[in-house]
């Protein structure tokens, strides 16, 4: 029997196929950057986000379900849906504001959130790609998590501003620290506008 | 008869070099500069800004000097009005606002990061490139939508170039650090893991930094340096593919002084390769800061009517290239 195999997309960092249904994740080797690196890199990421992916879910966040774990491979289930940056409006951003909450309260920073990372499929929102993820309850590394997605909702969509506070509705509703948090972004962006002047 | 394109005047001069130019829509015309060196230690904003002052009247001289020989005809004066150190700034804008008066052309004010951009985009001649921007102070993965050019990952502390400054300092080595660290990094004989940090499109320097001042202790300078440099623009690499992937565009253009270095050319060269993207870079002369990239950008900021009144031309040492209104595209 003939195997489908289809590649989906060359990621950020990895090589996408949905193959029979399921999808395969591998972390092929950069040859741009040193073997010694690129190896620990894609060891380390692959095992964490295996690992991760099943911890957010666990926390009740939608996440595709690991089937198998290989060396720089992941097999996982197959989400059938649209990236969230296609997408994304008010509404959504306030349920992104849940899930994260929901992560951060289970003490797991997702590390990439970028609305590249976030699949919707029907009503649910899926987060995906945990290979920055880790364990960290501090309020700096929360605010770091909650910056990178509001700097991709200001680089990548209009309207930023009501994303923003959609999200922050979102957030205050799954996490009880979340204004420590928003707090803490403001601190992060002002030292970004502040920089040239601590040279 | 075509019509001849108008010349402006360009200075720029927000750290180290003093430089100025005149361009017109098809070339660099007249350029001339000067450089401050610091005795000893790293940059000190206030010795530069007096070798600014000191050098301006020379600069200025030589380089309308060269364009009148080219029968050049001022019709603006651009200068960098930030980011940078505010005493270098306050001293090139006084220098502009004087020879706008006195030639009667309009003062453009323009950000020195969209210039670096900006000169890329013109002598590359690509349209809409992904670009690393990697200088002293900032390092920076940016594309332009939508009327701006948008931020989509940054150092999270420090710029790369003082990152390697700093390092160099550390090590004994004369500043600027970079070049420097560059050519001892051709000796490396092994490789030792420092902290390799990037989350979604950011990126931070701080941590390896210290860990490889701290490597001096146990392990040659080649190997540090080789460490520091392959860790380092790995992780500048790695957001500019995260990038790459999450606009869907298909060229990557490299800005700012870092880029001359030949390692992270290569590395970003090879990652274009693998993904097929196009890869470009300036020539050196016009990545290190440079007048020619103001006077260009004060150009296209001219025919698009982006000039400036005096009062309106204060410096602005933390301006940030996402709060341009990108008005010529
Ligand atoms: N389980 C999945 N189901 C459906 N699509 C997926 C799945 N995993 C990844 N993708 C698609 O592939 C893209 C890249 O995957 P991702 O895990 O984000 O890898 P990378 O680290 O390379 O960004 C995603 O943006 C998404 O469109
Ligand atoms: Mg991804």
């Amino acid at each position: 029997m003939e195997m489908k195999r289809v590649m989906l997309t060359s990621g950020a960092e990895a090589t996408i196929e949905l193959r029979d249904g399921i999808i395969l994740k591998s972390r092929a080797p950069k040859r741009y950057r040193l073997k010694e690196i690129d190896e620990r890199l894609r060891r380390e990421r692959t095992k964490i986000e295996a690992k991760l992916i099943a911890e957010a879910r666990k926390s009740g966040v939608p996440t595709p379900i690991i089937y198998d774990v290989m060396n720089c491979e992941i097999q996982m289930e197959y989400i059938d849906g649209v990236q969230l940056k296609h997408v994304l409006d008010a509404n959504l951003s306030e349920r992104i504001g849940e899930l994260v909450g929901l992560l951060h309260t289970a003490g797991i920073i997702h590390g990439d959130l970028t609305t590249s990372n976030m699949i919707l499929a029907g009503e649910r929102i899926y987060l995906i790609d945990f290979g920055l993820a880790y364990f960290d309850q501090s309020t700096e590394a929360r605010g770091v998590d909650v910056h990178v997605l509001f700097q991709t909702f200001e680089s990548t969509h209009g309207g930023h501003e009501t994303l923003i506070k959609a999200f922050t509705r979102g957030y205050r509703k799954t996490f009880k620290d979340a204004d420590d948090v928003l707090q803490r972004v403001k601190e992060i962006e002002s030292r970004g506008r502040y920089r040239t002047e601590r040279l | 008869m075509r019509r001849k394109s108008k010349c402006v005047l360009g200075i720029e001069g927000t750290a180290w070099n003093l430089s100025a130019a005149i361009v017109d829509q098809s070339r660099v015309i007249a350029s001339a500069e000067s450089s401050y060196h610091p005795v000893e230690g790293g940059l000190h904003p206030r010795a530069a800004a007096q070798h600014h002052a000191t050098h301006m009247e020379q600069v200025i001289h030589d380089v309308l000097a060269k364009g009148k020989k080219n029968n050049a005809k001022i019709s603006a004066v651009a200068f960098s009005i930030g980011p940078g150190f505010g005493p270098c700034l306050r001293t090139v804008a006084t220098a502009a606002r004087a020879l706008s008066l006195s030639m009667n052309v309009p003062l453009i004010g323009v950000n020195h990061c969209i210039a670096h951009i900006e000169i890329g985009r013109w002598l590359c001649n690509v349209a809409d490139p992904v670009i690393l921007y990697v200088s002293g102070a900032n390092s920076q993965v940016l594309s332009y939508r939508n009327g701006k050019y948008r931020i989509f990952g940054e150092t999270l502390d420090i710029g790369i170039g003082n990152a390697l400054d700093k390092f160099g300092r550390y090590a004994g080595l004369q500043h600027p650090g970079g070049p420097k660290i560059e050519e001892i990094a051709r000796k490396a004989k092994c490789y030792m893991p420092l902290p390799y940090v990037v989350k979604g499109m950011d990126f931070s320097f701080s941590g390896l930094t210290t860990a490889a001042k701290d490597a001096l202790a146990h392990a040659p300078l080649e190997d540090v340096c080789h460490s520091f440099q392959e860790t380092a623009f790995a992780m500048l690499v790695e957001v500019t593919e995260r990038a790459l992937a999450h606009t869907g565009k298909k060229d990557i253009l490299l800005a700012g002084g870092v880029g001359a270095n030949s390692r992270l050319m290569e590395m970003l060269n090879t990652m274009c390769q693998d993904r097929s993207a196009k890869f470009f870079a300036p020539d050196k002369a016009y990545m290190k800061d440079n007048g020619a990239m103001i006077a260009y950008t004060g150009l296209l900021m001219l025919e698009s009517g982006a000039v400036l009144s005096v009062e309106d031309s204060a410096v602005r040492p933390n301006y940030r290239p996402d709060e341009v209104e990108v008005t010529w595209r």
